[in-house]
């Protein structure tokens, strides 16, 4: 009986290191399509913006698999889970025997139909080859046109943009990050964005990928031509559940699990970006692709894997990122219109502040600007205290522990914290 | 393993604690230079709240189960055996991801090096400084 772990990015590591924690012996079997050891994904910007190098994007320390007794199969794919007799099969004919599988391969980019896909110079921006394929173009390119003002996209925006590139973001809806941030928020960062010289532009999307055999240009949907050296597609990611789904793996729109993480078939779990796991809010199954919801359902699976039954609670949609040197925050519902949230906000100077309330609890935030010790909000909603007593202080810059119930507040600080 | 606890009760809200953690933090180790000339100026690891008439002073809580290590974008933020939540600044980029899970609201932003600063617990000294400086013993170092 042996652990196999299918993907090598963060959900397989909180998976290793949860085992690790109660079974020391047997042995861990890492296969991924990527010949790289555990790096940091999001550093890719970083990576192609020139501030990070290569070598210092490793997630773990080099000696991680060695010191945690884990074998790798890298640059090998998965193509088929045999669960009557536990195996997974790989890309090479070989095959793989499990006591216990974990499914962590991650999403995999979104591209909607469009005229023109197929030429060269079409780019999807999550992978380190991504990241090094553009790079390497970098020195010949003037203009390039990315697809999608969510976070994927406005981070090679702001890299590329560092390299001297020329950067035209193209988004459907009517402002960038329309996912996460409400109107006034998305404005505070779209103004960042087109002072410092990206392109942007709303409310339209590209109807063909214009060129030969490379991409030289998009079509908009108002027929506006713009001509480019690349085109970036960052609409998204799905989960790359397409081999699970054929092994009989209950898929919907990632791997459905349960709170241990479990699937639908037996020692078959799965973590991460390509599951469908509870959704701490708003109850039922969702999609939650983001780094620490990946490393917690991976830890979860890695306990129960191990024997050690363990509930994952939910997970808890929260994003940090910085733009040109505005940070933005989002936890929770950060942006949904409902009879049943109550809303605050404060904007002032650039900065922004809004907190929603759903009765006496908090079920969302989003900072802009000031964005510090907003882990407390979080904290707030991970754990749904009771506000009643703070609520006049939430929006405070300054709101802290000194606002909680005394009883709180000596409960969490005077006791080893969990 | 012990811990930095405060006593709110006897907390008189002189922020002494943040002055020594920074020169603690500091390159010189000298509170006046600390203070005066030193650039990037040391921020202080740990933090005076404070509403009249309560006051006490709030750092890196070492959790058993640290969102923050979970959540590191880099793995700048590791648990190491004896139970201290470790940061190595050289890995940190400074995307704030901590500052958005930490509950206690403990990492603090230093913006002139874009990374956080989170308390260390002093590995170069006994008791840590805030605890050993505080002039009211409003911060204890102990096993709970």
């Amino acid at each position: 009986m042996s652990y196999v772990i299918i993907g090598n990015s963060v959900a397989a590591i909180g998976a290793i290191e949860a085992i690790r924690k109660v079974d020391k012996e047997i042995n861990i079997t890492v296969i991924s399509d990527e010949p790289y050891l555990v790096y940091s994904r999001p550093l890719i910007s970083e990576f192609l913006a020139g501030q990070v190098k290569e070598e210092m994007m490793g997630y773990r320390e080099p000696g991680f698999y060695e010191k945690n007794g884990v074998t790798t199969k890298l640059g090998k794919r998965v193509v088929a889970i045999d669960s009557a007799k536990k195996s997974v099969k790989l890309d090479n004919g070989e095959e793989v025997a499990y006591g216990k599988l974990l499914i962590a391969t991650g999403g995999t980019p979104f591209i909607p139909p469009m005229k023109g896909l197929g030429k060269e110079r079409i780019y999807t921006f999550i992978k380190m080859d991504d990241a090094k394929q553009i790079d390497a173009l970098v020195p010949e390119m003037d203009h390039v046109v990315i697809i999608g003002a969510g976070l994927i996209g406005l981070k090679a925006a702001e890299s590329l943009h560092h390299r001297g590139v020329e950067v035209t973001v193209v988004e459907l809806a009517n402002r960038v990050m329309a996912a996460v941030l409400d109107v006034d928020a998305g404005g505070i960062v779209q103004s960042a964005l087109e002072k410092a010289g990206i392109n942007i532009v709303t409310e339209n999307t590209v109807d063909e990928i214009l060129g030969g055999k490379a991409a030289n240009g998009v079509r908009l949907k108002d027929g506006r031509e713009i001509r480019c050296d690349a085109v970036i597609v960052a609409i998204g990611v799905v989960p790359n559940a397409v081999f699970a789904k054929e092994s009989g793996v209950e898929v919907n729109r990632g791997i459905v699990t349960d709170n241990h993480m479990r699937t639908n078939l037996p020692d078959v779990y799965a973590a991460g970006d390509v599951t469908e796991g509870p959704d701490y809010l708003n109850g039922g199954n969702r999609v939650i692709p983001i780094w620490p919801n990946a490393y917690i359902q991976g830890k979860i699976a890695g306990l129960n894997m191990a024997g050690v039954e363990r509930e994952f609670t939910g997970g808890l949609a929260m994003n940090s990122i910085e733009l040109f040197g505005v940070p933005v925050i989002t936890a929770g519902l950060s942006n949904i219109d409902s009879d049943d949230l109550e809303v605050l906000t404060k904007i002032e100077n650039g900065n922004y502040r809004k907190i929603v309330l759903r009765g006496s609890t908090i079920v969302g935030a989003v900072f802009v600007g000031k964005i510090d010790r907003a882990g407390i909000i979080t904290g707030l909603i991970r754990d749904q205290i009771d506000i009643s007593s703070m609520r006049d202080r939430l929006l405070a810059d300054d709101f802290g522990y000194i606002d909680f119930p005394v009883e709180l507040r000596k409960e969490r600080l005077g006791a080893v914290a969990k | 393993m012990k811990r930095v606890y405060a006593k709110e009760e006897v907390c008189i809200g002189c922020r002494l604690c943040e002055v020594w953690c920074r020169t603690e933090h500091s390159r010189s180790k000298n509170i006046i230079k600390a203070h005066k000339s030193e650039f990037p100026p040391p921020v202080s690891r740990v933090l005076v709240e404070e509403l009249m008439p309560v006051s006490f002073a709030l750092q890196c809580r070492h959790c058993d189960e640290p969102e923050c290590v979970e959540s590191c974008i880099t793995g700048a933020l590791t648990k190491d055996e004896s139970g201290r939540v470790v940061y190595n600044e050289e890995k940190c980029v400074g995307c704030w991801t901590c500052v958005l899970v930490c509950p206690y609201g403990a990492p603090q932003r230093d913006l002139e090096r874009k990374k956080i600063a989170k308390c260390d617990l002093c590995p170069d000294r006994d008791t840590p400084a805030c605890v050993e400086m505080c002039p009211n013993q409003a911060l204890v170092y102990e096993e709970r």
